[in-house]
C-alpha cells in the first residue's frame, strides 16, 4: 500500500526564536522499514518527530504520508496513520484508567460499543498489559507505563509507529521485553534513541542527524562501523560492537 | 517532603478502596453524589448552637462505611486531619460568647463552647461524608457524575486532569524540594528566594507538560470532548437509595431526634 510510504522533502524548521532546528532534511521511508534516527542532544530529532504527525508544520519543504501531504487540512487522517509514542509516558496517559486511555484514540475516531472494547483489549493484549486495564496510570511501573503508552497508539491501528526514546528509563528486563515487542510489529517504524544497542537490534536502517542536517543514512551496521562519523556527530559505537574491556585485559 | 508523599500514598489507597465490589460501590455515582449533597446541606444549615440534633447524622457515614466494607479507622484518621482547621475557626468562640446556655450539674456550659463543638462536629460530618463518598465511588467517577448532573464539561475535565496530574506534580515538587534541602545543609538556603525560583520553575515545567499533553491528545484525534465511559443506569436501587437518605436527612433536619427520643423516654418513664 502506498499509504505506508513516508516522504520528507527539503524540510526546514525555524523556531519563533530564530533557532534553525532542521535544515534541508530529505528522507524516504518505505513500507515495513524500521528506521532509527540518532544524533546528539539538540540535533533536531524531536523537532523532526513533531513534524511527522503535524504537530509542527514545516517552515519550508514538505512531508507526505502515502499520497497525503501533511498540512492543516489533512491532520486528522495523518494522525490516525502515524501513531506517536511520546518520550514521557506520563504526558501520554492522561485518562483516569488504563482502559479509558487506550480507548481515547479509537473513540475519537468514532468507534463505540463492542468494537471499541475489542479494539482496546486487543491492543492491551499485544503489549502484555491486559491485566492492567482497570488500574490508574499513576499506579503503574515505568515499564508498564511504556507498554500501555504503546497500546494507546496501537488501538488506533496506525500504519506507521513513531517512538521517541522508547527504552529510556527502563530496567534491563523491561527493556528486553520492549525490544521483543518492537521486533514483532510489522508496522513501519521510526525510532529516535540514544540506546544504540537497541537500535542495532530493532532497526535495519539508521539516519544520523547533526546540527539539523542528515549526516548519514544507510544500513545500521555500516553506520555503526564508521567510527570517524560517529565521533564527529558526538556518538559512539554501541557497546555490543565494542571489544569487551574485561576480556581485552585478560579477564582482570 | 515525606509528609506529602505519605498523603499521596493515602490518596492512592482511597482510589483502591473505590475499586471494591459491594452493593454501594455498584450504585450509580449520581445517586451517591446527590445523597451526599443533601446530607451536607442538611448538616451545614443547622443553627450555630445546635449540637444534639447533629448526632443522628453520624448514622449516614457510619452506615456507608459498614455496608461498603471500608476501613473506618483510616477514614476517621483522614477526617481528623482536617479537624485542626475547624478547631482554629471555632477556637475563640468560648472566649467571646460567655452566655450560659446549659447547666450540667455544677458545670456552666456557655454558648461559645456549644458553638465550638458544633463547628467541629459539622466539619467532621461533612468531611467524613465526602471522604466516604470518594472511597465508595472514586474521584474520576464523581467528576463524571457531576458532569452528567449538569456541571459544565470544562470543569469536569479540569477536575479530572487536576487529579491525574496531582501525582506527577507533587512528585516533581518532592524531588525539587529534596534537591534544595540536600544542598542547603540545614540552613535556610536562600530562604524564600530559592523557593520563589523553585516555584517559578515548576510553573514553567507544568506549562511545558501541558503543551506535550495537548500534543498527545491531538495526536489521538482529540476534538474537545473527552469520551466518557458508557454511563450506568439510574434505576430503582438508585432512586430508593437517594429517596431514603434524602428523606432521612430532611426529617432529621426538621426534627430534633434526640430530643424527641428523650421526651418519649421521659414521658413514658416519669
Amino acid at each position: 500500500m502506498s499509504h505506508h510510504i513516508l516522504e520528507i522533502e527539503h524540510l526546514r524548521h525555524v523556531y519563533p526564536d530564530g533557532t534553525r532546528a532542521l535544515n534541508d532534511v530529505s528522507l524516504r521511508i518505505t513500507h515495513g522499514e524500521s528506521v532509527a534516527i540518532i544524533g546528539a542532544n539538540g540535533a533536531g530529532k524531536s523537532t523532526l518527530l513533531s513534524h511527522l504527525n503535524g504537530y509542527l508544520l514545516p517552515s519550508s519543504g514538505a512531508i507526505r504520508i502515502g499520497h497525503l501531504a501533511v498540512g492543516k487540512g489533512t491532520l486528522s487522517e495523518v494522525r490516525r496513520t502515524v501513531g506517536m509514542v511520546f518520550h514521557d509516558p506520563d504526558d501520554q496517559l492522561f485518562m483516569p484508567t488504563v482502559y479509558e486511555d487506550v480507548a481515547f484514540g479509537p473513540s475519537n475516531l468514532g468507534i463505540t460499543g463492542s468494537d471499541l472494547e475489542r479494539c482496546v483489549t486487543d491492543a492491551l493484549k499485544r503489549v502484555d498489559a491486559a491485566h492492567l486495564s482497570r488500574k490508574a496510570p499513576y499506579h503503574l511501573s515505568a515499564g508498564e507505563k511504556r507498554r500501555v503508552a504503546i497500546a494507546t497508539v496501537l488501538s488506533m491501528s496506525p500504519d506507521i509507529l513513531v517512538m521517541d526514546e522508547p527504552t529510556n528509563g527502563l530496567d534491563p528486563f523491561a527493556r528486553r521485553q520492549l525490544i521483543g515487542l518492537l521486533k514483532e510489529f510489522r508496522h513501519s517504524k521510526v525510532i529516535t534513541s540514544h540506546d544504540l544497542d537497541m537500535v542495532l537490534e530493532v532497526c535495519e536502517r539508521t539516519v544520523v542527524l547533526s546540527g539539523g542536517e542528515v549526516r548519514a543514512d544507510g544500513a545500521t551496521v555500516e553506520i555503526f562501523r564508521d567510527e570517524a562519523l560517529l565521533r564527529e556527530c558526538r556518538l559512539e559505537k554501541p557497546l555490543s560492537m565494542q571489544g569487551c574491556p574485561v576480556c581485552a585485559n585478560g579477564g582482570k | 517532603m515525606a509528609s506529602i508523599n505519605q498523603a499521596l500514598l493515602d490518596l492512592k489507597r482511597l482510589d483502591q478502596l473505590a475499586a471494591g465490589g459491594t452493593v454501594l460501590h455498584r450504585l450509580d455515582p449520581r445517586a451517591k453524589v446527590l445523597a451526599t449533597l443533601v446530607f451536607i446541606v442538611s448538616v451545614v444549615s443547622f443553627g450555630r448552637y445546635e449540637l444534639s440534633a447533629l448526632i443522628p447524622f453520624l448514622f449516614f457515614p457510619a452506615f456507608l462505611i459498614a455496608l461498603g466494607q471500608l476501613p473506618a479507622g483510616y477514614l476517621v484518621a483522614k477526617a481528623a486531619l482536617v479537624c485542626p482547621l475547624a478547631v482554629a475557626v471555632g477556637m475563640f468562640n468560648p472566649f467571646f460568647d460567655r452566655s450560659v446556655l446549659m447547666q450540667l450539674g455544677p458545670l456552666d456550659i456557655t454558648g461559645g463552647w456549644i458553638s465550638f463543638a458544633s463547628i467541629v462536629l459539622r466539619t467532621a460530618l461533612t468531611v467524613g461524608a465526602a471522604l466516604t463518598l470518594t472511597a465508595l465511588t472514586g474521584f474520576p467517577a464523581i467528576c463524571r457524575a457531576l458532569e452528567r448532573l449538569g456541571m459544565p464539561r470544562a470543569f469536569a475535565m479540569q477536575l479530572l486532569f487536576l487529579y491525574r496530574y496531582l501525582f506527577v506534580l507533587s512528585e516533581e515538587v518532592g524531588r525539587a524540594s529534596r534537591a534544595r534541602e540536600l544542598r542547603s545543609f540545614g540552613r535556610n538556603g536562600d530562604g524564600l528566594k530559592s523557593y520563589a525560583s523553585l516555584l517559578g520553575h515548576l510553573l514553567l515545567r507544568t506549562w511545558q507538560r501541558a503543551e506535550r499533553m495537548h500534543m498527545a491528545m491531538l495526536a489521538r484525534g482529540f476534538s474537545g470532548v473527552l469520551p466518557g465511559r458508557e454511563g450506568s443506569r439510574f434505576g430503582a436501587p438508585e432512586f430508593a437509595f437517594l429517596f431514603f437518605w434524602s428523606a432521612l436527612c430532611v426529617t432529621l433536619r426538621l426534627n430534633n431526634a434526640p430530643q424527641l427520643l428523650g421526651a418519649l423516654v421521659t414521658g413514658q418513664l416519669p
